[in-house]
């Protein structure tokens, strides 16, 4: 059984104006020390996928249909105060700027400390004892002085060592990272990023990484998945989906890197840009933006397959597999 | 802000002190202003230490000494400041009427802090409807006075169980008057900081981490509230110290029997233009002063702990 099994999920925001929907259909499944991660461009639903796994979605939004279990428990059921036991002690988050995760005016250790007794009824010398711990692991140095510091006054690379710390500390089976190296300069994300993929590996634990850094990507996650408008168009293990992207998607965004590009010659890139929740387009949400859109895709969603070397959304991909069968047949 | 070594080896909460304690020092007024009020804050302490008679004693009031005027005029060594027309040590009654008119203030706006604090932080987390009901509540007490609430409902008090009853319990009374009316000014003050609050990411982070919405208000949202609080709060006590004299005055407070500062200056009131002016201007004095500095020292607060107006 999978650690995590989302299937069919449907996100929607009740606006005045309407619903407006951000997931579409999302399903995958993650298993017990796993690390997978979740590309796209900015509002592709990455990071609305990451919170409604913990049904933390902000206000208007909810979860309209699907469902996600946690080693074969339902989580979209559960109250808000089942739910609690869930966060934090199974599925904890990292975000994206480390400054604005700590709170300013409690120091480090008493956030530490704070979280492990909301969950643990434990004194406050032993969760001490812990916290100075997982300083010590996620390779502070001098705990106990940082034990006793605020946020403001430890640099950028060090605040979100603690923040991997917080989140470790109650060994939770799962840890979304919602672009987590994002405010960091480049020196310091490749650090953060080698320590986030030790930890997972010492505690086993399993790791969901939103990024939009490809570079990120091939660093740290096992498995890939893309999104584009509120959904999967294709997944498959890293490695693969880097060097033979199937989706136009996905070589789109490949090949927009810049190291992808000759010098002198401009940057490549996907013409046009993401369509708003508003305006859904019909069919296959990418056929306006992309170079070998037929009328079909236009018309109807494309069902998942599986080319060979990752599982994908695209009608181009299912007329070459078919060519391809025939050619053989003959 | 230079540190010297010996400063900076020392422990970091005693770093961060130090700096706040150096802004401090370097203006004057601010230093001066918190001398004053220290010095208020000792005398009204150790009022029966320090004070020749006690005024609460009526072997003290001998009529024989009503109306002496200051020691520098009379030049009787007995009566610093004098007497009052019941021949009250007027140093002696001053000093314990500070100490009535400063424990009020401070007792009524525990009151009114807590009930704002605990409304306020439950409206501006909860939001929606709940937000809804409470700052209506909020309004429409704010649309009455403060005074009108009180001299209503002292004047109830009074006529209901008698002045006698009233005069027992006149205290209790006047701080939860003066408690229970100001209490929308810190629930708004905080619901509008705990609005700020709730959108930054260090809530998300706690709610994801499985922590309480109880433990989310009390333990995360209202330490960054604190600043904003802690000026409401020196300058409530200073705006509770005048309601109380104001009620006194109006002859609601605090009885003659035991004065405070406003009902001394109520009964002076009448002395004023008898000759006896002494009794009626030496507590307003010490009234103004105390309402002076305390507002002083509210003002440094407001403008050292809100980086909005800093002022360099």
């Amino acid at each position: 059984m999978a650690l995590l099994d989302v299937s069919n999920l449907n996100v929607c925001f009740g606006l005045k104006s309407g619903l407006v929907k951000a997931l579409y259909d999302v399903s995958f499944r993650l298993e017990r020390g796993e690390r997978i991660a979740l590309v796209g461009e900015s509002g592709a639903g990455k990071s609305i996928l990451g919170f409604s796994i913990v049904n933390l979605i902000s206000k208007p939004g909810f979860i309209e249909s699907g469902s996600i279990k946690l080693d074969g428990k339902e989580l979209t059921s559960l109250s808000n105060r089942q739910l609690r036991h869930v966060r934090g002690k199974r599925i904890a988050m990292i975000f994206q700027d480390p400054m604005m995760t700590l709170n300013p005016v409690i120091s480090v250790g008493i956030q530490m400390v704070e979280a492990i007794r909301s969950h643990t009824p434990m004194s406050k010398k032993d969760a001490k004892k812990i916290a100075l711990d997982r300083l010590a692991q996620v390779q502070i140095p001098s705990p106990e002085l940082r034990f006793e510091q605020y946020p403001h006054e430890l640099s950028g690379g060090m605040r979100q060592r603690v923040i991997i710390a917080v989140a470790m500390i109650l060994n939770p089976d799962i840890i979304i990272a919602d672009e987590p190296t994002t405010a960091l300069d480049v020196t310091i994300q490749a650090e953060i990023l080698e320590l986030l993929k030790h930890m997972c590996e010492v505690c086993n634990v399993a790791l969901i990484l939103i990024t939009h850094d490809l570079g990120v990507v091939s660093r740290i996650a096992e498995r890939t998945m893309v999104m584009y408008a509120g959904r999967i168009v294709e997944e498959g293990p890293t490695l693969e989906i880097i060097n033979d992207p199937q989706h136009p998607y996905t070589q789109g965004l490949l090949s927009a890197l810049p190291q992808m590009a000759l010098p002198g010659q401009r940057l490549n890139q996907i013409e046009g840009s993401m369509p708003s929740l508003m305006n859904h387009p019909k069919g296959c949400a990418f056929h306006p933006r992309c170079k070998y859109a037929t009328e079909k895709c236009s018309n109807a969603q494309p069902n998942y397959i599986y080319s060979g070397i990752s599982t994908v959304a695209c009608y181009m991909v299912e007329d070459m597999l078919e060519e391809f069968s025939e050619y053989r047949d003959l | 802000m230079k540190y010297s070594v010996k400063e900076m080896s020392l422990p970091i909460s005693k770093q961060r002190f130090k700096h706040i304690w150096n802004g401090f020092l370097s203006d004057k007024l601010a230093v001066l202003s918190l001398v004053i009020f220290i010095f208020y804050c000792v005398v009204a302490l150790a009022a029966p230490l320090i004070a020749p008679f006690d005024p609460y004693d009526p072997q003290f009031m001998d009529l024989e000494n009503s109306e002496i005027p200051p020691y520098w005029i009379s030049g009787d060594d007995r009566f610093l400041l004098g007497t009052d027309a019941q021949g009250r040590d007027l140093l002696s009654t001053i000093l314990y009427g500070t100490r009535l008119s400063l424990s009020i203030g401070l007792l009524a706006v525990i009151i009114q802090a807590g009930l704002g604090i605990f409304i306020g932080l439950t409206a501006g987390y909860a939001g929606g409807k709940l937000d809804n009901f409470f700052m209506r509540c909020a309004d429409i007490q704010l649309s009455f006075s403060t005074m009108m609430i009180a001299i209503v409902f002292l004047a109830i008090f009074q006529t209901l169980f008698g002045s006698d009853y009233y005069q027992q319990l006149a205290m209790l009374m006047l701080i939860l008057v003066i408690g229970l009316a100001e209490w929308p000014l810190f629930a708004r003050t905080i619901r509008a900081s705990v609005l700020a609050e709730k959108q930054k990411e260090y809530v998300d982070a706690a709610r994801i981490m499985g922590i309480g919405p109880m433990r989310i208000m009390f333990k995360h949202i209202l330490p960054n509230t604190m600043s904003p609080l802690l000026v409401i709060f020196t300058i409530q006590i200073a705006n509770a110290i005048v309601a109380e004299a104001a009620l006194s005055f109006l002859g609601l407070g605090m009885p003659v029997s035991e004065p405070s500062l406003g009902s001394l200056i109520s009964i002076g009131f009448s002395y004023v233009f008898s000759g006896a002016w002494w009794i009626c201007i030496i507590p307003s004095a010490t009234l103004i002063l105390l309402i002076l500095v305390m507002n002083l020292l509210g003002d440094w607060l407001r403008d050292h702990l809100n980086p909005k107006i800093y002022k360099d």
